[in-house]
């Protein structure tokens, strides 16, 4: 669903599947082989990788074609589809369920090249004794990764049983046709899939180029399809890892210390042991758990264990009261996301503001759990709800100093995760605890208070603007410098978990080191997409995480957004232009205006004045600047006496390239909506110099019913024929500008930290 | 102890401390997993259920307040292959990201519509207000509970159209 793919990340940098058009045909000649020209050239046949990505350096002589999407790792076209004697088709991604809704388009890209009913087709997900390896399930690449490669092997597998066939019936291939797993010639005869596959048939190499059908020729691609997982979830069927259950399975319950430095002092644990139902008392450095028979004894001991554990708890924390201070106090170097012309303000500033976001919770409504057993030759199975099976595996195989091909990690659905949440770290809870309980399955399920302590926040943002506007109402300066952390601890090595860094013989998180390239990270979304001619952005790195941070949706993309739309707004009413035109006078993008003016249009913007204490509010950004475009408009109410926001409508028009599943990119685009709009109103972590204090739903409020939009609209430009770009992190960004600017619309006054709280509007109207 | 539940129309012996919350039990020893752990602290509602016809949170119910009362969970009210009307729904408006959230939505919708088969947009959002839903799907949830009523409200006119049928 969200963030940032692997940690370096370089599949899309080195991604040669890119659109086809003439500058990329030249970076193509640039780069020196043969393959890589023609794979360049022939792009849009099979391409769905979007990145306006630099040259990649020369590739070595040796270097095998690049393939399209994630075929290009793994090359053979059985590790994607496999076809039994019984014509059952299995398909195979190393991208993982979130609660995205995933599985269902992969399964219809399949379904429409092979074409069979999406129904036909088993799909099996990450799983590292089986699928691909894919990294993480991130950056809502998932359509573009594994969709494209997907896509392709679909395509070519289709061609080569029909070739097969046209040579067993010695027919011309262009003479035959497929249909229900058939392949079938002029006469009549026909042979199933299963017939056609013997052996290693498919074990064989892919090809640079497919041949696709085209869009005309869908009939599963751009179709409402019914999500496959949502009868089972509705009916009670086990769909997530907490339902899972194992012959033998023990229960489990870690007790964190107190706080991140916090180190055990002292522990007697002689009456825990004696309590109902328990196992074992695992005491590993400052890792506690107990390991019971059945579940709630687990809970009623670990209680006890933690009133019996005594912790020594330096105060490390920052002040949260003085945020923007704080970060900006710990800056370790800057680096340059962008630069254009010189920017100067001889003048002065059109509008200068400073923006923040605190550290925001992922808050999975269901809590982290991981299952792992111990097996008597020494391997360890282990289920998770990670986004990344094969990085999980690497850095618990590290932490417990196994071979990875012991280590075996296999995706199982959790509750939304939206990043990196405590999925991996409950995974590696369950694997340190499964070796002291060898051959019994032990299943670790966080507490709702562990959950909101422990897990990864998304790091809090300061950004600061100057920008200034020229006599022809056109932006012509612009400065941007944004202090961060890196948006990624993920998974890849033991310090990353938990466990890792709690049990004796810990692994030390490694930092991060500031990392400027396309996808963005901290810089996610800095650069404004609008046209400026003189412009420089700089990310202040942070590299101390006082406070546990990764990979939360959208990274940076929220907090810039947040502040680049909030800035246009202000520069268009210095400008005395539209909000929604002075947008559209600096978008030189075709598909970015295009998007811009259906949610204006589809809002009705313009027309009309928003009633008494109401205000609207309009916002844009193309996700990453090279994935979903979305714009967004909304409408709401500010109580003048209690400062309480209530947002009535939204509308939105995203772009996401061809779709694939309307509905669930509404969906998806819906949810992000909402979110956002909790982000955006009511979040932000607290703590004091020692613990975090947000530990439960009432000390971190999140959206409710009550207020909840009339309605939320989402509109699609379809794009058929163009590349897959992804949809679940689109919205975040622009949601938050767009509310800060309703609310500068109802109130005249522009509040520049998040949350938008019902205290900071209440203080700003001066009610 | 061994108390007695009934659950979903069925009597069930069950074995267990008798502090313990009925949503273990649930899960646990009956094999009902549809509830779902989100806080144990009263706070999300995905522990929803229904106890004498009333909206109620398993996971800070103990088992022996439960005891000798009619609980129904999700997996009362129909299955996969003959889903009922709130499932009907859920499943028509493709109300889930995740889905963690939704058999406790269900629920509170199932007690909602009990008593208020025609309950307007602030009677859903009042029934839904201890329900948390992460994954922002709440739109849809709101609608599948309208529709849910629309189905429920054919289902009950069904049985007199086909008795006028036969009389006429
Ligand atoms: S799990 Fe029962 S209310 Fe949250
Ligand atoms: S659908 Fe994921 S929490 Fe509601």
């Amino acid at each position: 669903m969200d963030t940032f793919d692997k940690p370096d990340n370089t599949d899309i940098e080195n991604s040669a599947s890119e659109h086809s058009g003439p500058e990329l045909t030249r970076r193509g000649l640039l780069m020196g082989t043969g393959a890589l020209v023609v794979s360049f050239s022939t792009a849009n046949a099979f391409a769905q990788t979007p990145a306006p990505a630099p040259a990649a350096p020369a590739a070595a002589p040796a270097k095998p074609p690049a393939l399209p999407g994630s075929l290009d790792t793994d090359r053979y076209l059985d590790s994607w589809i496999r076809i039994d004697a019984q014509s059952k088709i299995t398909v195979f991604t190393g991208k993982a369920e979130l609660g995205q809704g995933i599985r269902t388009p992969l399964m219809q890209v399949a379904a429409e090249e092979l074409y069979v009913d999406p129904k036909d087709i088993e799909l099996i997900t990450a799983d590292t004794g089986r699928t691909p390896d894919e990294g993480f399930t991130a950056g809502s690449q998932s359509m573009q990764n594994s969709g494209t490669a997907i896509r392709n092997a679909a395509a070519q597998v289709r061609d080569l049983l029909i070739a097969q066939a046209a040579t067993q019936w010695n027919l011309p291939a262009d003479q035959l046709k497929v249909e229900k797993k058939r392949v079938i010639a002029p006469d009549g005869r026909s042979m199933g899939y299963g017939e056609v596959v013997v052996g290693q048939f498919l074990h064989v190499e892919a090809q640079p180029k497919s041949k696709l059908k085209t869009p005309d020729q869908f009939s599963v691609i751009g179709r409402d399809v019914q999500r496959v997982d949502i009868p089972g979830k509705v009916t009670g069927g086990v769909a997530y890892i907490q339902d899972l259950k194992m012959d033998g399975m023990v229960h489990a319950r870690v007790v964190r210390p107190p706080s991140y430095s916090a180190t055990l002092k002292n522990l007697d644990d002689t009456a825990i042991r004696k309590m109902p139902g328990v196992i074992e008392v695992v005491r590993d450095g400052n890792f506690l758990a107990v390991v019971t028979e059945k579940e709630y004894q687990a809970v009623k001991a670990m209680h006890a264990l933690q009133l019996a554990a005594q912790w020594d708890e330096p105060a490390k924390l920052l002040d949260n009261a003085n945020l923007s201070a704080e970060l900006i106090g710990l800056e370790t170097e800057v680096g340059t996301v962008a630069e254009a012309g010189t920017p100067a303000f001889p003048n002065g500033p059109t509008y200068e503001a400073t923006f923040s976001r605190p550290y925001i919770m992922h808050g999975s409504i269901g809590p982290s759990c991981g299952i792992a057993v111990m097996k008597a030759d020494g391997s360890l199975d282990v289920w998770s709800h990670t986004q990344g099976v094969f990085p999980d595996r690497d850095a618990i195989a590290q932490m417990l100093a196994l071979p990875k091909p012991k280590v075996r990690v296999i995706h199982m659905e959790g509750s939304g995760c939206y990043g990196h949440n405590g999925a991996d770290d409950a995974a590696a809870d369950a694997a340190l605890i499964a070796t002291k309980v060898p051959g019994r399955p032990v299943r670790v399920q966080w507490m709702r208070e562990q959950e909101h302590t422990w897990e990864p926040f998304g790091p809090g943002m300061v950004t600061k603007i100057k920008a200034s506007v020229g006599a022809d109402g056109m932006i012509d300066n612009w400065t941007y410098d944004l202090w961060s952390n890196s948006h990624g601890t993920r998974p890849g090595d033991a310090g990353s978990l938990l466990a890792g860094r709690h049990k004796s013989n810990p692994t030390p998180l490694k930092l991060p080191k500031i990392n400027i390239n396309p996808n963005g990270n901290g810089d996610r979304n800095a650069i404004p997409l609008y046209a400026i001619p003189n412009q420089k952005i700089l990310w202040h790195y942070v590299n101390q995480m006082p406070i546990r941070v990764s990979a939360l949706r959208g990274l940076g993309a929220q907090p810039n957004v947040f502040s680049i739309e909030s800035t246009m707004d202000e520069l268009a009413m210095a400008a005395k232009t539209d909000p929604v035109e002075f947008r559209l006078k600096h978008m030189k993008d075709k598909r970015g205006y295009d998007v811009i003016k259906l949610a204006a249009e589809k809002f009705g913007w313009g027309k009309g004045t928003p009633a008494r204490d109401h205000g609207v509010g309009f916002a844009f950004a193309r996700y990453k600047n090279h994935a979903a475009y979305l714009a967004i408009a909304v409408e709401l109410k500010v109580e003048p006496d209690t400062g309480r926001v209530r947002v009535i409508r939204c509308v939105s028009a995203i772009d996401s390239g061809q779709a694939v599943n309307p509905d669930g990119i509404r969906n998806q685009t819906e949810g992000g909506i909402l979110q956002s709009l909790s982000w955006t109103l009511y979040e932000a972590v607290q703590f004091d110099k020692t613990r975090i204090t947000s530990a439960d739903w009432s000390s971190y409020p999140i959206l409710r019913f009550a207020s909840v939009p009339d309605t939320v609209e989402v509109h699609i430009i379809d794009r058929p024929g163009t590349p897959f770009l992804g949809t679940g992190e689109a919205a975040q960004g622009p949601t938050s500008a767009a509310i800060a600017n309703a609310i500068r619309n109802a109130t005249g006054k522009r509040i520049t930290d998040l949350p938008l709280s019902r205290e900071r509007v209440k203080t700003a109207i001066g009610a | 102890m061994t108390i007695t539940l009934n659950v979903n129309g069925k009597s069930h012996q069950v074995d267990a401390e008798a502090d313990t919350p009925l949503l273990y039990v649930l899960r646990n020893d009956l094999d009902l997993h549809a509830a779902k752990y989100g806080c144990g602290l009263g706070q999300c509602g995905a522990c929803t259920v229904m106890i004498d016809g009333k909206a109620a949170l398993s996971c800070v119910t103990p088992l022996l307040v439960a005891q000798g009362r009619e609980i129904t969970t999700v997996e009362g009210l129909g299955t996969a292959e003959n889903p009922g009307p709130i499932q009907k729904a859920f499943i028509e408006k493709q109300s889930a990201q995740c889905g963690y959230c939704i058999a406790g939505m269900m629920m509170s919708g199932a007690a909602l519509l009990k008593h208020n088969p025609k309950p307007s947009d602030d009677d859903i959002r009042a029934a839904l207000r201890t329900n948390l839903c992460r994954c922002g799907t709440h739109m849809r949830i709101m609608a599948a509970i309208k529709r849910a009523s629309e189905l429920m409200g054919q289902q009950a006119a069904l049985p007199a159209a086909e008795s006028n049928r036969s009389a006429g």
